[in-house]
């Protein structure tokens, strides 16, 4: 075992994910291109992409652990630090911008008392402007943990804010 | 298909049967015709009378570059010993763009069913979508059409019956604006950074882990079956000469109702932006319209009454590009728009090439000083030859994409940015 190959037991996938990870190897010419989809299954499992969690990567798809760092730093999906539970990603591109985008972020800033890419401190928020998510006819966008929210406003963010505060899903 | 087969009465291809409720559903899916001609083409066709159709058809490529189909599936080798791969580009990274989103959304059975075809044609066993790694729902319709296609003998082993076989896996992307750009596509496919590859060797020859690869955009391969049904003859006799078919439009920034809008090609900006869009929220003409896309130059008030054609726009001193319009009122402020989009190339600068990995940051950190009142006239200066020099001298194209909103806020606005200067100017 390399010296790379040395990570905590909290980064392992379960068995179900290991066998998850064999099928879908075996849809590619090669096993590196089984790498994002598997790093998107440890943000997954594991909220967050950690160095472990990088290492037991490297040695689950037999690659050197340089070839998983590169990929995770190069994309910024890809989160080496644990995010809020709320992930709100704002979209200040063209589309957006000329449809009040920073006023928004502005709004969100303010009410939950952070900067743009900061956690509030009960763990719930983190605010991240994002590039052009790609449904500029719904300007402004905030996409919630993946899900996309269209024609934003300030009251919709405010509604959501209060909900998950009292305890509610987003 | 329930398409015309009069070329001179069709208003849609790919979106034909967008707005039929559960149209993502193979049952429902079928009922309007999808899959209805492939047996026949898996059986009846073969590759080479494929590839001519598409040929005559006068399909150029819908994401961005606008090369002819047809001529790019010609380029694979055939008996090389190796496989060939087909890749379906759904990255749809541009700022403005978002029609690709719609189809696998709403009509996925549509580029399934395009990728068989072509797929058929290129003799290609496993083919990938890659997709940009924010659509997570649209990944998850994609997967749940494609299980329902493998359960319909629609993918998998001996096709319908017929001898041909295919795999199909849909791929995430991960935020990165480069990936849409064919050959850092298959690089990040491969499982790396996206990195463009130089080119020569081309895809087709060299690709996707060295063998032959086609990648082609969405809509383009949605166009495929209306283009085998109903002959390539019907394709070309759509839209204007050198700019055949239908187009979607992706239509955002100051008008009533973005949105999505295919209409055949030569259909006006001022047509569409008026009769489809609502018009605008302020004025009556626009400030300005970005035809193809934030990476593609500026147009003008003046070329509202523009053809959207490959050609007209091209003249007009922009490109077609992706087909998204980004219209601006006089209410935009051009500099801060501006100084947002080279934060995006900035952001987005792969980083390989000095020209854009220096020269994007350089744009954005003069233009923002400009913004913020602190710039001078030799900054002014600095922008117009940082831009003129990065465009051209790149592997790819996005420092030329960066380079251009710089280039037209200068020659179209040089009095926005002389208003924004500061006393010491």
């Amino acid at each position: 075992m390399s010296a790379d190959a040395v990570y905590s037991q909290e980064a392992r996938f379960s068995d179900e994910r290991l066998s998850e990870i064999a099928e879908l190897v075996k849809r590619y010419p090669g096993a590196q291109s089984a790498l994002m989809p598997v790093l998107y299954m440890a943000q997954e499992d594991f909220g967050y992409i950690s160095m472990d969690a990088q290492k037991m990567i490297a040695e689950v798809l037999g690659l050197r652990l340089m070839k998983v760092r590169e990929v995770v730093t190069f994309y910024t999906m890809f989160k080496e630090q644990p995010t809020g539970k709320y992930l709100l990603e704002v979209c200040t591109n063209a589309g957006c911008m000329l449809n009040g985008a920073n006023e928004l972020v502005a709004h969100m800033c303010e009410t939950l008392g952070i900067k743009q890419g900061e956690t509030t401190a009960d763990g719930l928020f983190t605010i991240a402007e994002v590039e052009c998510a790609g449904a500029c006819a719904g300007a402004p966008v905030v996409q919630v943990n993946n899900t996309y929210h269209e024609k934003v406003t300030a009251a919709d963010m405010d509604a959501l804010i209060t909900k998950v505060r009292d305890g509610g899903a987003a | 298909m329930t398409i015309s087969s009069d070329p001179k009465q069709v208003k849609q291809i790919c979106f034909d049967n967008i707005n039929v409720p559960d149209m993502n559903t193979l049952a429902v899916a079928q009922k309007h015709g999808a899959y209805a001609f492939l047996s026949t083409v898996l059986k009846e066709f073969n590759p080479s009378k494929i590839i001519d159709e598409m040929k005559t058809s006068g399909l150029r490529g819908r994401g961005g570059a606008g090369f002819p189909t047809g001529l790019k599936w010609s380029f694979v080798p055939r008996n090389t010993g190796k496989p060939t791969y087909l890749l379906c580009n759904a990255d749809e990274g541009e700022p403005g763009t978002f029609k690709d989103r719609d189809i696998m959304r709403f009509d996925p059975h549509l580029l399934i069913e395009g990728m068989i075809m072509a797929g058929f044609a290129l003799d290609v066993k496993d083919a990938y979508i890659y997709v940009r790694g924010e659509f997570v729902h649209e990944v998850n319709v994609m997967n749940a059409a494609i299980k329902e296609a493998y359960a319909a003998n629609l993918l998998g082993e001996n096709i319908l019956g017929s001898d041909y076989s295919m795999n199909l896996t849909v791929h995430r992307g991960a935020g990165a604006y480069v990936c849409g750009e064919e050959t850092a596509l298959i690089e990040s496919l491969e499982g790396k950074p996206g990195r463009p590859r130089f080119k020569p060797p081309f895809p087709a020859i060299e690709g996707f882990y060295g063998c032959p690869t086609v990648v082609n955009n969405v809509e383009t391969l949605a166009t495929v079956p209306a283009i085998l049904e109903l002959g390539g003859d019907w394709h070309a006799a759509i839209g204007i000469p050198n700019n055949a078919g239908c187009k979607i439009f992706s239509v955002s920034g100051h008008v009533n109702k973005p949105g999505n809008y295919e209409v055949p090609m030569g259909t006006s900006l001022k047509t569409l932006i008026e009769d489809y869009c609502g018009g605008l929220q302020h004025g009556t003409v626009p400030k300005v319209i970005i035809p193809g896309g934030s990476s593609t130059p500026w147009l003008l008030g003046e070329h509202y009454d523009t053809p959207l054609t490959y050609d007209d726009l091209m003249k007009a001193g922009s490109f077609l590009g992706s087909g998204a319009i980004i219209v601006m009122d006089e209410t935009a402020d051009l500099v801060a728009f501006t100084r947002r989009l080279t934060h995006f190339y900035a952001h987005e600068s792969c980083g390989q090439c000095t020209p854009c990995r220096e020269g994007t940051g350089w744009l954005e950190r003069v233009i923002t000083r400009v913004e913020n009142g602190q710039g001078t006239q030799e900054d002014v200066t600095v922008l117009g030859d940082a831009a003129t020099h990065m465009a051209g001298r790149t592997i790819c194209a996005l420092a030329e994409g960066a380079a251009a909103p710089v280039l037209s806020l200068l020659k179209h606005f040089p009095e926005d940015v002389q208003a924004c200067l500061g006393e010491n100017a």
